[in-house]
């Protein structure tokens, strides 16, 4: 059923060609949709709000000691803050002709820019970059639209998130878009955005990026998960921010 | 690579009882997980925050693996007179981290 | 992840309070804990803890301890004041291994025991990784 409500859209998608701006049919109405936060204790929500209780300001604070840093600085040149700037991310980068997403991006800084090597995915210092530049869009709406560049990503996210795997046979969306307010367990299960993310996770214990939340789900319905950072996920990355278009941007955000 | 962050105020009055807040990154590993290989990961923790107004020890605490990973800790003093507030969090192998903040007392 | 590992009992809980306090009396009230009616699972769960003390130099909280009956230790932390703390009130976050009744005890300067406890309900996460 998903799959070709799935297949419907890629059709009518492709109908278009002319318009650079595509409107994807979503299960959840524009209207229905709500963060993650929804689904947590006030007391998690209030440690989220309060930027001194909420430890992803760790990593925030370490990524703005690292923001100036470097020759040139990443302050060097973005003088006046990022503000704004994570609500656009995945993005279609015209250098490489490819999607990337904001920690990408921060990578191409360093090598195009700032003659540095890339950092690899999950370090504590590109979560904390990354995190210092969200946090800098904390409270404004995410805006990711599909265009003909990123239209072929997008199938393939969508896809992905339609697809069923693992030992547990489920798909993203039998739980995150036809069960959603639902209880499994002691948890309500969301409706799968990521706009918390880098977020600080109870069960971590840490703080970790959306990446690190998709092998988890993945691995969670025993499927093999994918490379953190691998276009696969960048894809997925880039669905989930269309998905969650219109909703604020809150990391870092706490979740369980 | 350790970030420590402090919350005191800048300023108060003679005699206030101020809120004082601190936080440092640290993964508090209990010693009772198990690791991917079911091998028991060991405890690392930190055991011991202290905290000195003007160099005098006012307030402390012991910690054990039941505190929370990233530790927070919420508590008050006196505010008696101009100077600097110490925190001090030292692990169980005895390498110590620590950060200062300065109040203006009138 | 949460601690698989054998968890303590009440038993072990009052072994730990004799061990630190002999067989002194502990009277119940001046402690006041507070702890979410359910918390979002047992990784980091917020306690407020405050004792009714004038916190002078003849009367103040020497320390303060609290005190699991289901984690793999009894004892989670314990918090030293002095007059110059001027209000016995901490804030902190604690690992809790199940739904149980967290007990507080608080040690004044004359010696005296004194103690609350509370009760919070911790969930079970739905999709567990490992």
């Amino acid at each position: 059923m998903r799959l070709l409500a799935a297949c419907f859209l890629f059709v009518g998608a492709a109908c278009s060609p002319e318009t650079t701006q595509l409107e994807p049919d979503f299960t959840i109405e524009a209207s229905q949709r709500v963060s993650g936060s929804n689904f947590l204790t006030p007391e998690t929500v209030a440690q989220q709000n309060d930027d001194f209780e909420n430890p992803g300001y760790l990593w925030v604070e370490r990524g703005a000691d690292l923001f100036e840093q470097g020759e040139p600085s990443c302050a060097g040149c973005h003088e006046n803050g990022l503000e704004g700037v994570a609500t656009h991310y995945p993005a279609f980068d015209t250098g490489t002709q490819t999607l990337i997403n904001l920690e990408g991006r921060i990578n191409l800084c360093r090598t195009r820019h700032q003659g540095l090597t890339s950092l690899p995915y999950e370090s504590d210092e590109l979560l904390s970059l990354t995190a210092f530049v969200a946090e800098q869009s904390r409270g404004l709406p995410i805006s990711v639209e599909v265009t003909p560049q990123t239209q072929s990503a997008f199938e393939s996210g969508a896809n992905y998130f339609m697809t069923r795997r693992g030992q547990l046979n489920l798909a993203c969306t039998q739980c995150h878009d036809d069960n959603w307010g639902k209880q499994l367990r002691g948890d309500t299960i969301s409706q799968g955005h990521g706009n918390g993310f880098p977020a600080y996770r109870f069960e971590w214990e840490d703080f970790g990026s959306l990446h690190r939340r998709l092998h988890d789900c993945d691995t969670g319905v025993r499927a093999a998960p994918m490379e953190l950072g691998s276009q696969t996920y960048i894809d997925l990355e880039f669905y989930l921010a269309v998905r969650a278009s219109g909703l604020e941007l809150e990391s870092p955000g706490i979740r369980r | 690579m350790t970030t420590i962050r402090l919350s005191v105020p800048q300023t108060a009055d003679r005699g206030e009882i101020i809120e004082l807040r601190a936080m440092i990154q640290h993964e508090m590993e209990s010693g009772f997980r198990f690791g991917s290989r079911g091998e028991m990961i060991p405890q690392d923790i930190i055991t011991k925050f202290e905290c000195f107004y003007n160099g005098t020890l006012f307030f402390s605490s012991d910690f054990h693996p039941g505190v929370a990973a990233n530790p927070i800790l919420k508590f008050y003093a006196r505010a008696n007179e101009s100077g600097s507030f110490e925190f001090v969090w030292t692990d169980q192998d005895g390498q110590s981290w620590s950060d200062s903040a300065q109040i203006e007392v009138s | 992840m949460i601690p698989r590992v054998a968890a303590a009992t009440e038993d072990e809980m009052n072994e730990a309070i004799r061990g630190m306090f002999g067989d002194r009396v502990i009277t119940e009230g001046r402690v006041n804990v507070d702890l979410p009616p359910i918390a979002e699972n047992g990784f980091s769960v917020p306690i407020d803890i405050s004792v009714d003390s004038p916190m002078t130099e003849d009367d103040y909280v020497k320390q303060i301890v609290v005190l699991s009956p289901r984690n793999p230790l009894p004892v989670l932390a314990q918090y030293h004041l002095t007059p110059m703390s001027g209000r016995a009130d901490v804030s902190a976050r604690i690992r809790l291994g199940g739904t149980q009744s967290i007990r507080v005890i608080a040690e004044m300067n004359d010696g005296t025991l004194w103690s609350g406890a509370k009760q919070t309900l911790v969930t079970l996460a739905a999709c567990v990784i490992d």
